[in-house]
């Protein structure tokens, strides 16, 4: 998006609220959703990619270590990935605590 | 060939016209009282004799999804409907409006679910009357033969990219035999030129669409179609004039019959348009001043057409073929009543809900409604509506 989506006018739409520009579901920061955030434990993971794998919006992302964690920017803190682990070295955690 | 005239069922004809536009897609379910049109396409394409696709589908909704497809490829696309059929398709009957896909459909009236019935009213379009389809109504064969290429001329215009619902009056047009003029394929292609659409479905430069919308974004999008809608009637007029220049046949929005120096009208939308002027004929042999005003186009609705042809006038009377339950009157009724509100010299409105479910509404039953109308808005009993010829 040329500029965030409150301030595009209804002249500035494509014909059919056609997206002409690719890609652009990532300047959409689902993160802001999010009421428990996924916390690696990086010793256990056993960089099988199950959680990579399963992530419905593909916030997770292998750290340089090689382990797999979140992108926060996107995670909505679904869960999938605690719930899919298969050693269960992921865990939920609240955002207020 | 030129132009030939021939004595045909109005279903076939609008087959024939759907051929003759050189669609590349049909995607149709059979429903009665529309089974006519899509069994005669079948056939056409199975013969060989249009190089299109025609998709059997599982149901109205399968049938509007893929016209939803073929048209965001840039495919010319046609389907046909009926009632129930409508309404299993609705859902992504106001999709394709939102998507702007241009496509045309056949809509042949007929009356809703319960009591089940086949027969002919408008509950059906009347369903979908905020869908944001443009909406023709016609009156007789020629004029569902000539609006379906006028229907894909408009719906593919840049400036428009709407679909199209050509409506016509289920078994009272569908399955009539009439004398209908055939253009010939020349002038066709002429007036329908090879159609390439801006943002269309393809490899080479990816779009999305059908994307949601947060509440940040959906109200512009809404004013976005509402424009959309608006702004094609200027194009909807240069398509029938340009129409009207190649065969002589013209089309306007809101159409009238004796009605300049009527001292007050009746107003018809589809076929009853054609039984009305005859009685018309009549009642001004007998000193009556009435006068005929016939909706052509629902939507985009021509508010400044109309009411250049009522204003002044003492009443109208005002036929509907659906009825709104508990609300303020047939959906015609309602929408001239707001169209008049508060104009100088706008004239009472007195409303019958009539025909529905196919009820036959004879030369008789029109002069009771004109005449008894008259007396209504004499003593000024214009509220609410009567369902004319109703037991009990």
């Amino acid at each position: 998006m040329a500029k965030p989506m409150d301030q595009i006018t209804w002249q500035e739409l494509e014909i059919g609220a056609v997206v002409v520009e690719i890609g652009n579901a990532r300047q959409y920061e689902t993160g802001s959703w999010r009421s428990e955030r996924p916390i690696v434990d990086k010793k256990q993971c056993i960089r099988c990619g199950v959680c990579w794998l399963f992530c419905p919006d593909m916030s997770i992302v292998r750290a340089s270590e090689g382990h797999f964690e979140a992108n926060l920017t996107y995670c909505k803190g679904c869960g999938i990935c605690a719930k899919e682990c298969p050693v269960g070295c992921i865990k939920m955690v609240s955002e207020e605590e | 060939m030129g132009k030939v005239r021939k004595g045909i069922e109005v279903s076939i004809a609008i087959a024939d016209a759907v051929k003759q536009a050189d669609v590349d897609v049909i995607a149709a379910y059979p429903i009665t009282p529309q089974t006519h049109i899509v069994e005669h396409l079948a056939e056409i394409v199975a013969e060989g004799e249009l190089d299109a696709e025609f998709i059997p589908v599982d149901s109205e909704h399968s049938a509007m999804s893929v016209c939803c497809g073929s048209a965001a490829v840039g495919a010319r696309t046609f389907t046909s409907t009926s009632s129930q059929g409508l309404a299993l398709m609705s859902e992504i009957f106001f999709i394709a409006a939102a998507m702007r896909l241009p496509m045309v459909m056949a809509l042949a009236n007929r009356s809703l679910s319960g009591p089940l019935s086949i027969w002919n009213d408008h509950t059906d379009v009347m369903m979908v009357r905020d869908a944001g389809w443009i909406h023709i109504f016609t009156e007789n064969g020629q004029e569902a033969y000539d609006n379906t290429f006028c229907a894909f001329r408009i719906s593919e215009d840049p400036k428009v990219m709407l679909p199209v619902a050509v409506n016509l009056d289920g078994f009272i047009l569908t399955h009539m035999i009439e004398p209908i003029e055939y253009e010939d394929d020349e002038l066709i292609n002429q007036y329908l030129p090879k159609f390439e659409m801006k943002n269309a479905l393809h490899p080479d430069k990816p779009v999305s669409m059908g994307c949601f919308a947060m509440p940040e974004i959906y109200t512009e999008a809404q004013m976005n179609r509402e424009q959309g809608v608006v702004n094609s009637y200027p194009r909807i007029l240069k398509a029938w004039e340009e129409w009207g220049n190649l065969t002589g046949r013209h089309y306007k929005p809101i159409e009238t019959y004796r009605a300049d120096d009527a001292e007050y009208c009746i107003v018809t939308m589809g076929s009853y348009g054609e039984t009305a002027s005859e009685v018309v004929d009549t009642l001004r042999e007998q000193g009556e001043k009435v006068g005929l005003v016939k909706i052509r186009l629902w939507r985009p609705f021509p508010f400044e057409e109309f009411r250049k042809a009522v204003l002044g006038k003492k009443h109208l009377i005002v036929i509907d073929r659906a009825i709104s339950f508990g609300g303020p009157g047939g959906p015609v009724a309602l929408e001239l009543r707001s169209a008049l509100y508060k104009k100088k010299g706008a004239p009472a409105i007195v409303n019958y809900i009539a025909g529905l479910a196919g009820r036959d509404v004879s030369r008789k039953d029109f002069t009771n409604i004109i005449l008894e109308g008259k007396k209504k808005a004499a003593s000024r009993d214009t509220d609410g509506f009567t369902l004319y010829g109703l037991r009990g």
